[in-house]
């Protein structure tokens, strides 16, 4: 099959078209969990984007050395090294951020955006590709945790950032920084997201009737004048 | 046969790469953790025993236990981190005791996961404060609703009983063991 993807839009599409979140739903149980702070939510996009990006680089680059029966575990154990990694030096550098994910950076491992990643794409495709593919992904995942992040510390704290945004009378909604309120946020991103493409799609829709029904009516008229 | 025998070299190769190269990182981190993790137990130690210039681990003991002293040198207390169940997780406190082990000095809360904005508030200067120079004998009391009466008592957070009840019974539970320690002479 010959490869009819631009570079360009190899990365672009995990921002908005094939975006992980919004999109696939995929690697949800971070999103939901992490996210009661924008600064959590950019910490754990961060953090999964070097893993992907990184085990799709080493993936994608021994691909063809894999043998089928093994290549999950082999992806495993690739993927399980760079988590590793990032917990030890997030541990060693930042450890007040360390200490706010918690559990959550170390189950990067079985997020199932980057075991999807690898085997829907690296497996199959270059490295320059594939890395793009994960850099894209990766944005599309913190656009994705910040917006999440940023809406739930607003109203749940006042806060984005830890910089006070809302007015001092205003009484921050509890439920926004527990569990639940990180579904409600979800769902209505996802029916805002979904309802702005059913939008755009009938717009596009419309405009190719009108082009369609004034070039009949233009060919109609010039019939009449013949 | 053959693919057997692939498969096993693949999956050694990358086992043996990645455990090299976590064994590194690891040797450099691991000293980094080990100081952020002693820099913030030092800094409980301080908190909850504000007149303390130095301190010591005890080593007689089976649990974690720290020493302090004056500029004298004299002991005047001791910092016990010790943990429990609190309402939705482990809740670890530092438990700040004078050297008769019957009146406390101070308590900061060092891991929780209560409930944001109710169990949470634990951690808050209004609550910690109250367990200031609190009278241990014979035991650290609580009392619901009403402002406390006796020296030994506090008063639990409206609603967040249950994580107000969890810190007095760790207190209770680390000063006992303390107690025992101290009767077994191995303080």
């Amino acid at each position: 099959m010959k490869k009819q993807v631009t570079l360009a839009q190899e990365y672009v599409k995990g921002i908005w078209d094939q975006n992980p979140v919004f999109k696939a739903a995929l690697g949800l149980c971070p999103v939901l969990a992490v996210t009661v702070s924008a600064i959590n939510g950019i910490a754990m996009a961060l953090a999964t984007t070097f893993v992907l990006t990184s085990a799709s680089l080493i993936i994608s680059s021994i691909r063809k050395l894999i043998p089928t029966q093994v290549r999950i575990a082999s992806y495993i154990l690739i993927i399980a090294t760079f988590v590793t990694i990032v917990d030890l030096v997030m541990k060693a550098q930042f450890p007040e951020l360390s200490k706010a994910l918690g559990p959550y950076i170390p189950l990067i491992v079985v997020n199932c955006l980057i075991l999807g990643r690898q085997e829907a794409f690296s497996s199959k495709n270059s490295v320059g590709r594939s890395v793009l593919d994960a850099l894209g992904m990766g944005t599309g995942f913190l656009i994705a945790l910040f917006v999440l992040g940023s809406l739930r510390e607003l109203f749940g704290s006042g806060t984005i950032l830890g910089v006070q945004l809302m007015p001092g009378f205003y009484e921050p909604w509890l439920v926004m920084i527990l569990p639940a309120g990180a579904f409600l946020t979800l769902g209505l991103l996802f029916g805002a997201a979904n309802s702005y493409l059913q939008k755009k799609e009938r717009t596009e829709k419309n405009f190719l009737i009108d082009k369609y029904l004034k070039a009949k009516k233009e060919a109609e008229e010039t019939g009449e004048v013949k | 046969m053959n693919t057997v025998i692939k498969m096993l070299i693949t999956l050694s190769i990358i086992g043996v790469v990645s455990g090299a190269l976590l064994s590194q990182i690891s040797g450099w981190a691991a000293p980094k953790i080990e100081m952020h993790r002693k820099a913030a137990t030092e800094k409980a130690i301080y908190l909850v025993q504000p007149e303390a210039k130095n301190y010591q681990k005890v080593e007689s003991v089976d649990f974690e236990l720290y020493k302090v002293f004056d500029e004298n040198e004299n002991t005047i207390g001791y910092a016990l981190p010790y943990e429990g169940n609190g309402f939705q997780g482990v809740i670890r406190l530092m438990v700040g005791v004078k050297a008769d082990l019957n009146q406390l000095v101070g308590l900061e809360v060092l891991e929780q996961v209560e409930t944001p904005g109710l169990g949470t508030k634990i951690v808050e200067d209004d609550f910690t404060g109250m367990f200031e120079e609190l009278s241990a004998e014979p035991k650290v009391n609580w009392v619901k609703g009403a402002a406390p009466d006796d020296p030994n008592e506090i008063q639990a957070i409206t609603g967040a009983t249950i994580s107000s009840v969890a810190v007095v019974d760790i207190i209770n539970k680390g000063l006992e063991k303390l107690r025992s320690a101290e009767e077994g002479g191995n303080l």
